[in-house]
């Protein structure tokens, strides 16, 4: 156990952490080069593209120094805060941390939140500059925001490129030295805790889990403490590049369980491992069963494809415990599902599952966070989509989710910054000087605002020199109406939204500009209206189609005009009908690019 | 039967409005004209030998060859092909290229019918387009072509121009009856990606009509030509009676016919095929005896559609019983519950067996066209 180190990689996006992973893999002859991809750990294509990680990885390493051998593990954790509670749980796994920052850029938000987590676990932070090759880092600046945050001393801070290679062996020795081994009772129950699980279609859910104390041998009797389920371990083993198989798994350690499970709910990150025979008295702490922040519909873009989306939901879970969903129907997009995510990105990414892994093209419609209702009778409902909220007349008072949102940015940039945050119904609660010319701002606001158009829009005030991040502070009553949008006077349940009731007006009239632009022109005119109740607030016309023919059909260019017109007959057929007219998808999410 | 289409990529200057594949560059004509015989001889066999009873000369601008030229290209395809006697054979022209000499030359070489780039009778309209012609040249030219003995004439018209009222449109229109051709071609002027008028008109250096000014400009133009006799026979074409070019009605028909030159597109009946647009290019393919265009086979689907397509643009719409011969029962029923919703609203209608286009349904026939397709 004493030549056992856990670590983890705190890093912005960007920041080099996958490109310093790697060199890690190749120092310690983890992976040979021939089987090096770029960001070895992010498996999936996904990942790769977007060069983050969306599910934590863990892999072991084997570092000889000075005559003794040392097993490393490395738990890579995704980086963005739709994930912050897998985050959490596998720093909780380990016993310290690399903090890894961008020589040319500095710490941002999400760092700092994923930082204080880290410290809050009494983990060994290890600060590391990476991107030092590059003619634009500026390392004295960056140490010193550094030190100012974990009050290190200057010359604890590594250097490092990932790029060249440079400083990676110094940092495996500091984990080495600086990391503690992991501490636990070897003689003890077994008390394991799982930070993540993968699906593999042979084997059933694969659970990733850190011993903290006893140990865990094939054929053993194990019960899930949080689920209250038990299961025979019929493989156990340790993460390489690959699974290999184990007898045991010992104290300190880093491993998996296969026990033919076919339910991903059934592996809840943060849940407890112990004997059914001789279980540990306490649970590992910080278990939470995460809840979905943000909601929205989702819709097979052909009507028949109900079947084969729920198929594809379903096997989506497997991997993905913390998406859920249930069917749900809708006048505008036929029948669908009512899904709920982590936050946005996770949205991007089930969306963008759907379409890669299973080749299913789907709608979907504003997302909304879920509200509580209580009725005039004293009754609550939770209300996860605008058009379940009951009517007016019944409805005592609605309350909204409200987030601590952080933001760091340079200090030309504060006064866009709280404009926006004003404008999106913040209240500033603290402003702190990291540095000189960085800043720290904190406003309490309702999430609801951070759905809409908030990331970019904060992008662009600040340039792109604000980072972001934010936690759930509960829920407060808020002063909110449900917007209506009619298209002819048929109502597009798909485009109901609940808006501050300051922010209606304003509201309604951008989203009847912005579907004016979306909603292409056809043989009639179409009205778009916006109401509160039946109180109509905006209104735009589209105008008739009056000319739609191309005259020329070139010199037997016959092949041109076909393609043309079935591409226009695909964008067509992907148009949903309200009423009699057709609305292009674009158009559901209408309400999210207000601004472009 | 079948046609041949002939490509001559050259013109005189741009037109402001042109998006087909053309050059301003006469110096390699002769090197095109070489690569064009040797294309001619190496696709002898394309045609099969199925009779060929139109030949078409297009551009860019033929009537910048020589009649010398044109007859040692018409020398080639009679050579390779089994042209008829009496075959169709039309020259695209600008009127500024119509001297007496020319159009007797022309006449006497075997061009029985001429295509004249009138575009419009107003010199406003016709700088605006930076034709070569002035209105002087554009009133007199068909006058002379018929005292050389021409008796198939054809004029090209252009409305929705920038600035055109409706008024300047039916003077247009009125004066190319005047001449009294046997045949009209009138298109719609598109601005297309790229042209200097696409630059002028986001510059906002010009503003075109409204969709509702071209509609009006085009119902005109049918009341007008109706009047006089003419037949709207296709979406932008007008014809006396037993005056129809026979060389473009086998694009609709679905008659096989060959194009020669760079940029020109052939169909075989199941296959479609598009030489290299560049004329250096072309030219060297050629020399080199390396392929100069790419093809496309067709699918049941793609033929179906293109069906739909050309029948659509045609007076007589597309035959169902046709239809059903070629692509059986099942594809008959489709197309009938496609065509239910453009029906009921006015768009199509049947007659005779027939699915053919209203006239409130022609300004929306690209919509009502992409309705009936079929999906893959």
């Amino acid at each position: 156990m004493k030549n056992i180190r856990n670590f983890c990689i705190i890093a912005h996006i960007d920041h080099g952490k996958s490109t310093l992973a790697d060199r890690m893999l190749q120092i310690t002859n983890t992976i040979s080069d021939r089987d090096l991809q770029e960001q070895t750990l992010d498996n999936m294509d996904i990942e790769r593209e977007r060069g983050i990680t969306i599910k934590s990885h863990a892999i072991q390493m084997d570092y000889e120094q000075d005559g003794e051998q040392y097993i490393l593990n490395l738990i890579d954790t995704p980086g963005h805060v739709d994930f912050s509670y897998e985050v959490s749980r596998s720093i909780a796994a380990c016993d310290g941390a690399l903090l890894i920052v961008d020589a040319t850029q500095g710490i941002q938000a999400q760092t700092i939140s994923n930082l204080y987590l880290a410290i809050g676990n009494d983990l060994e932070i290890i600060p590391v500059l990476n991107k030092m090759d590059l003619p634009s880092a500026n390392p004295e600046e960056v140490k010193d925001q550094i030190e100012e945050l974990i009050g290190c001393d200057r010359e604890d801070i590594l250097s490092a490129s990932g790029k060249t290679g440079f400083g990676v062996e110094s940092i495996l020795e500091a984990v080495i030295d600086r990391i503690p081994a992991p501490k636990g009772n070897p003689k003890a129950p077994l008390r394991a805790m799982i930070f993540d699980s993968v699906y593999n279609s042979f084997r059933g859910i694969i659970a990733y889990y850190r011993v903290f104390d006893g140990e865990i041998n094939k054929g053993d009797k194990v019960k899930f403490l949080n689920t209250g389920k038990e299961y025979s371990a019929d493989e156990i083993g340790i993460l390489k590049l690959k699974q290999e198989k184990r007898d045991s798994v010992k104290t300190g350690d880093v491993g998996y369980i296969i026990s033919g499970i076919k339910e991903a709910k059934e592996v809840k990150v943060g849940d407890t491992i112990t004997h059914i025979a001789n279980p540990c008295e306490q649970m590992v702490q910080g278990f939470e069963d995460v809840k979905p922040m943000v909601f929205a519909g989702m819709y097979p873009v052909d009507t028949d494809e109900y079947e084969e989306m729920r198929d594809a939901m379903d096997k989506l879970q497997l991997n993905d415990a913390s998406l859920t969903f249930e069917p749900e129907s809708s006048m505008a997009l036929g029948f669908g599902f009512r899904c709920g995510f982590l936050g946005m990105l996770h949205m991007e990414i089930v969306q963008e599952r759907l379409e890669r892994e299973f080749n299913m093209t789907v709608i979907t419609t504003v997302p909304n966070v879920s509200y509580i209702a209580t009725d005039k009778k004293g009754e609550i409902l939770n209300v996860h989509n605008p058009s379940d909220l009951p009517d007016p007349s019944k409805l005592e008072f609605v309350e909204e989710p409200y987030i601590n949102a952080q933001i760091i940015t340079k200090s030309d940039f504060i006064g866009p910054v709280m404009s926006l945050c004003i404008e999106k119904r913040g209240i500033l609660k603290n402003q702190v000087y990291l540095t000189t010319n960085r800043v720290e701002i904190n406003f309490e606001m309702p999430l609801a605002e951070i759905v809409f158009d908030f990331y970019d829009r904060l992008k662009s005030v600040s340039k792109g020199y604000a980072s972001f991040d934010y936690a759930p502070i509960g829920f407060k009553r808020s002063d909110l109406s449900k917007l209506d949008i009619l298209l002819n006077g048929d109502q597009v349940d798909a485009l109901s939204a609940l808006i501050h009731k300051s922010n209606a007006y304003y509201f309604g009239k951008k989203i009847c500009e912005k579907l004016k632009e979306l909603i292409p022109r056809q043989q009639f005119d179409i009205a778009i209206q916006a109401a509160i109740g039946a109180k109509i607030i905006s209104r735009e016309t589209v105008k008739a189609l009056r000319k739609d023919v191309t005259a020329k059909c070139y010199g037997g260019d016959i092949s041109r005009k076909r393609k043309l017109l079935e591409k226009q007959k695909k964008g067509k057929k992907r148009m949903r009908q309200v009423g009699n007219v057709e609305v292009p998808q674009e158009a559901f999410l209408a309400v999210l690019k207000l601004n472009d | 039967m079948a046609g041949i289409y002939i490509h001559i990529p050259f013109c005189k200057q741009a037109c402001s409005y042109c998006d087909f594949y053309f050059t301003t560059h006469l110096l390699d004509k002769q090197d095109f004209l070489d690569a064009l015989i040797k294309e001619i001889a190496t696709r002898k066999t394309y045609l099969k030998s199925l009779p060929i009873e139109t030949l078409y000369f297009g551009g860019g601008t033929p009537s910048q060859l020589s009649t010398k030229e044109l007859q040692a290209v018409i020398k080639a395809v009679c050579i390779h092909f089994n042209v008829i006697e009496n075959a169709e054979i039309t020259v695209e022209s600008n009127p500024d290229d119509l001297t007496e000499e020319y159009l007797q030359q022309l006449f006497n070489i075997g061009i029985n019918r001429l295509s004249i780039g009138i575009q419009s009778f107003k010199n406003e309209d016709l700088e605006l387009m930076n034709r070569a012609h002035n209105s002087q040249e554009a009133e007199n030219c068909v006058a002379l072509a018929r005292k050389s003995g021409f008796k198939n004439i054809s004029i090209d018209l252009i409305y929705g121009l920038p600035n055109a009222t409706l008024e300047d449109w039916k003077t247009n229109v009125e004066k190319a009856l005047q001449l009294d051709t046997e045949h009209i071609s009138a298109y719609n002027l598109t601005i297309e990606k790229g042209t200097p008028l696409a630059h002028s008109v986001t510059k906002g250096r010009i503003t075109i009509p409204s969709d509702h000014e071209v509609v009006l400009q085009h119902n005109l133009l049918i009341e007008l030509l109706a009047k006089s006799g003419l037949e709207h026979y296709e979406t932008s074409n007008f014809a006396k009676k037993s005056s129809r070019s026979k060389h473009n009605s086998s694009y609709w028909k679905g008659t096989h016919y060959l194009g020669v030159g760079p940029s020109a597109h052939s169909f075989n009946g199941s296959s479609r095929s598009w030489n290299i647009s560049n004329t250096k290019k072309y030219v060297e393919l050629i020399e080199k005896e390396k392929s100069h265009f790419e093809t496309e086979t067709l699918s049941l689907i793609d033929r179906i559609n293109e069906f739909i397509l050309t029948g659509l643009r045609t007076a007589e719409g597309i035959g169902l019983v046709h239809f059903e011969s070629y692509f059986g029962k099942k594809a008959l029923s489709n197309l009938l519950r496609e065509s239910q919703e453009s029906l009921s609203k006015g768009l199509l209608e049947k007659k005779q067996h027939r699915l053919i286009v209203t006239a409130r349904g022609k300004v929306l026939l690209d919509g009502i066209t992409s309705d009936l397709f079929f999906e893959k």
